[in-house]
């Protein structure tokens, strides 16, 4: 009895100056917590907030149809910068989104041996890679053997930097149809090849689509690899072999610069930027957790 | 003797000696759509698994000209003089590094303590909601940070809080000297924000992987929610440190918000006041406009550098984070 | 025990082995599809020892055993599923006399369809189309002509006059009975030669696994059955042979009404008496 007495003796709830402190303790990281949250939540509330106040009142349609206005006039629009990264997302989507589709399949469906596990890992270490040290090997590989900057060259680096989430995501998403599709089909005398692609891959096609939104959402917020690849183009341009504008190095190039109007344009432009990524990543949130409760 | 099928082949076995003796029958393809579905699929995989090694490779051989004229010592001249034709990476190495220092030690514990409200305190009503906001700020792009930098976190900076800190802490070599806004500081501190998901989310993770039992068998033993926490919190430590590390790894490639606050001055100075420049600045602003070869390839190695640093600390952090959510859900 | 001579056959079974009948009056019809020496692995795990059993043409076969006994991995051997799920085997299958093994498995599956324990029509496919895959998949383009097969298997299958106004639904948009009866006319529409069915009724409920009951006696005019079964009594109403397995090997193999009034074998006697299950 005494012996437990000593023992318990300083977890005994009551008037006691240990346990005062503990429930000091305890209230104060329970404040901390909270702040911490708060703290964190504030930046983006900032950034949003600003973006849409500076961003709205420059907003108009002048924006979307106009094109930049020379050097120290103001007003104009960006109307070239968005067709450019239309153009760009498109250019890296075309060679990106093969790539990355077909190997998710390979690691899908074959992807069970140690070399499959090689590749997974490096398609995880190539997703850590900064995007700046993309277009530096898209300005190697493309524009020094053009000799010039190109939209062509923009969408490799933005292929490179879509590769990883379209793999992944259509691993996952192939492996998330039930085998019994797959033996369904085998039992009908179907050949395994056509029994993957006609049957297992259109399954799983909702869940890779969303993947490939959002990739594409974070190919649209790429800046850097743009910078000495796409160049930017303050002209109009369609042609892949040229310059391209783009709605990222817009914002770069007119938030940099001395005058007012320019940097207004540049915070409406964000808006649009944001606006369009929030809404890509909406859709990808809520159709993968529709996909899962499917399964 | 057993042959056994390939693990990756599962439509043709190769069968074993069964016990009557029988030979085991070679495995044949006999289906030609097969091979080729097999093998064009494997074309792109080898393809994505080898593009780290190509650009690797590009890299080095793209900076042939200042490996070759400077070696090794290009990692610790200081001097970046492209019109004198000499280059040295060491105030962008030292810009990035240090920035990314500052980054960490702010956000940390920040990320921590909504890491723990997220995964030990808040209601699931409030926890999804608010995992979802910590999530976009993960999504806003570097440019509109860096826009959202220029115009009002270094103004702000550059008013309340430089002053702030140069009044209680001036003695400090850190806090010394002209403080126009634009500088490590505040290259610093956007990371700071930009990196706070990323390790917010994986500490979350990492802490909801410990099972929930652990937490009962401290709480049953009359532990206050604060002493658990420490309790869990040592067991998610390896965890923890992988997010870190990966944080790091962020903030250490991170382009356009840095290259917007940080001042872009490739000297190195002890003050946090002044400005200064990293790796992924250097490239941003001067690739460019690289006049000469040399320069181009000493833009080139800086980047292979950044490439190298960055795939060190990524497969470091990966591999610490995997095994310790595997560990717990073997549990 | 007798040898019979098994028509299509080319080597006399010599040994006693449970593939021969033990009633010498009751004479097989011709065989249609044999298995010969099945050894089945999992890994190291051996499932399948030394099985042999001839499965006569327009029977139903049933195939019955406590869990675990192998009975599914057999069937599975049947059309070299089992292979799919990255088992190995050896022996010899044989489709009217000619062994399969050493072919594309894909036209062995052709000429013997599979029916799942679990509906599983493809959910990305309307119920015309999930019958009509088979068809399209192995190069049929004829429209007409995959609107008949259509039409025809979904009455043989007794689903098309509940359907028949809505073949452009999803496959997945019908009741778990109506799906499996979808499965197996999705299976007889690349008619098939044999029908083999893994437990198929053990998901639906006691009408709906009625149904398919009728169904399967009405199937075996046209097609051979194999059925694995873990209900007894199902085994009994529906098959015209039943083979015992137990813990890998066939115990017993003889006409349904004779095993489950005299069985030879004293297991097979405790599994039907319900002394183990």
């Amino acid at each position: 009895m005494e012996h437990n007495e000593e023992v318990c003796g300083n977890m005994k709830p009551g008037h006691d100056s240990t346990y005062f402190w503990r429930k000091a303790k305890n209230s104060a990281m329970l404040i901390f917590s909270f702040v911490c949250v708060l703290l964190a939540v504030t930046p983006l509330i900032l950034i949003f907030v600003y973006t849409l106040r500076q961003g709205i009142g420059s907003l108009n349609l002048d924006f979307f149809l106009q094109m930049p206005k020379p050097v120290g006039e103001s007003g104009g629009g960006m109307d070239n910068a968005i067709v450019g990264t239309g153009i760009l997302i498109g250019l890296g989507a075309l060679f990106g989104l093969p790539v990355g589709i077909l190997a998710g399949i390979y690691l899908a469906e074959f992807g069970h041996t140690a070399f499959g596990s090689l590749v997974r890992f490096f398609t995880d270490v190539l997703s850590g890679v900064p995007s700046i040290v993309v277009g530096v090997v898209a300005y190697v590989l493309v524009v020094l053997p053009m000799k010039h900057f190109s939209a062509l060259a923009g969408g490799v680096a933005l292929a490179i930097l879509m590769i990883p989430t379209v793999t992944r995501t259509t691993e996952e998403m192939m492996k998330l149809v039930p085998q019994s599709f797959r033996e369904a089909g085998l039992a009908l005398g179907i050949p395994r090849w056509k029994t993957t692609m006609r049957i297992v891959f259109p399954t799983a096609l909702t869940g890779i689509t969303t993947g490939i939104l959002l990739a594409i959402a974070r190919a649209a917020g790429e800046t850097a690899p743009l910078l000495f690849t796409a160049l930017g183009n303050r002209f109009w341009s369609t042609s892949i072999f040229n310059p391209m504008a783009s709605l990222t190095v817009f914002i770069f190039d007119y938030a940099k610069a001395p005058f007012e109007d320019w940097n207004r344009q540049a915070w409406a432009a964000s808006f649009v930027l944001i606006l369009l990524i929030f809404l890509l990543s909406l859709i990808f949130r809520l159709a993968t957790r529709r996909q899962y409760e499917q399964h | 003797m057993e042959r056994r099928t390939r693990r990756g082949d599962r439509s043709w076995p190769v069968p074993f000696r069964s016990s009557n003796g029988r030979r085991p029958r070679v495995r044949k393809v006999h289906n030609a759509g097969d091979f080729i579905f097999r093998n064009i699929t494997r074309i792109f995989a080898i393809l994505v698994f080898s593009l780290v090694f190509v650009m690797a490779y590009e890299m080095y051989m793209g900076s042939g000209l200042t490996l070759q004229k400077f070696g090794w010592s290009f990692l610790w001249t200081e001097t970046w003089d492209p019109v004198q034709g000499t280059f040295g990476a060491l105030p962008f190495i030292y810009g990035t590094v240090v920035s990314s220092l500052i980054a960490l030690i702010i956000s940390l514990p920040l990320s921590l303590g909504v890491a723990i409200f997220l995964s030990e305190l808040a209601p699931r009503w409030l926890e999804q909601p608010l995992s979802f906001l910590v999530e976009l700020l993960a999504a806003i792009p570097s440019i509109v940070y860096g826009l959202w930098g220029i115009f009002v976190m270094v103004p702000w900076l550059r008013v309340s809080v430089q002053p702030l800190l140069k009044k209680y802490f001036g003695t400090l070599p850190l806090f010394q000297g002209p403080a126009y806004g634009f500088s490590m500081l505040a290259a610093g501190v956007i990371l700071a924000i930009m990196i706070l998901p990323i390790i917010t989310s994986i500490s979350r993770d990492v802490l909801k992987a410990i099972p929930t039992l652990q937490r009962e068998a401290a709480l049953g033993l009359g532990a206050t929610r604060w002493e658990t926490t420490k309790l869990i919190l040592m067991g998610a430590r390896s965890g923890i440190l992988g997010a870190t590390l990966l944080g790091f790894g962020r903030a250490i490639g991170e382009t356009m918000a840095v290259t917007m606050v940080i001042g872009n001055r490739p000297e190195i100075a002890a003050s946090l006041f002044s400005p200064a420049t990293s790796m992924a600045s250097v490239i941003a602003n001067e690739f460019a406009e690289a006049t000469t070869d040399l320069y181009t390839d000493a833009l080139i190695e800086v980047a292979l550098i950044l490439f190298g640093v960055t795939i060190i600390l990524n497969i470091l952090a990966r591999l610490i984070v995997w095994s310790t959510t595997r560990r717990f859900a073997a549990t | 025990m007798n040898n019979t001579e098994l028509q299509g056959v080319s080597a006399t079974m010599t040994t006693p082995t449970p593939s021969t009948f033990s009633q010498e009056n009751v004479l097989p019809t011709e065989v249609k599809l044999s298995a010969r020496t099945i050894h089945a692995y999992f890994g190291k795990t051996h499932a399948l020892r030394d099985v042999s059993l001839d499965i006569p043409s327009n029977s139903v076969v049933a195939i019955i055993g406590p869990s675990g006994c192998g009975k599914s991995t057999f069937l599975r051997c049947l059309n070299r599923m089992h292979e799919v799920a990255s088992g190995t085997m050896t022996g010899e299958i044989l489709l009217d006399g000619i062994n399969v093994m050493e072919e594309d498995p894909v036209i062995l599956r052709r000429r013997v369809g599979m029916v799942f324990q679990k509906p599983n029509p493809f959910p990305t496919m309307s119920i015309f189309d999930n019958v009509a895959a088979g068809l399209r998949f192995n190069g049929m383009h004829d429209r007409k002509k995959i609107r008949e097969i259509v039409e025809k298997s979904l009455v043989q299958a007794a689903l098309w006059d509940e359907v028949k106004d809505s073949l452009n639904k999803s496959g997945a948009s019908i009741s778990g009975g109506q799906q499996q009866r979808l499965c197996i006319a999705r299976t007889i529409a690349v008619s098939p030669e044999v029908v083999l069915m893994d437990e198929p009724a053990s998901a639906l409920d006691p009408l709906s696994t009625a149904k398919i009951e009728e169904l399967i006696y009405e199937l075996k005019k046209t097609f051979t059955i194999v059925i694995v079964t873990h209900n007894m009594q199902q085994a009994a109403r529906v098959s015209d042979y039943t083979a015992f397995f137990y813990i890998g090997e066939l115990i017993e193999y003889d006409q349904t009404k004779k095993m489950f009034t005299t069985p030879e074998k004293k297991q097979t006697e405790d599994y039907i008496t319900g002394r183990f299950g």
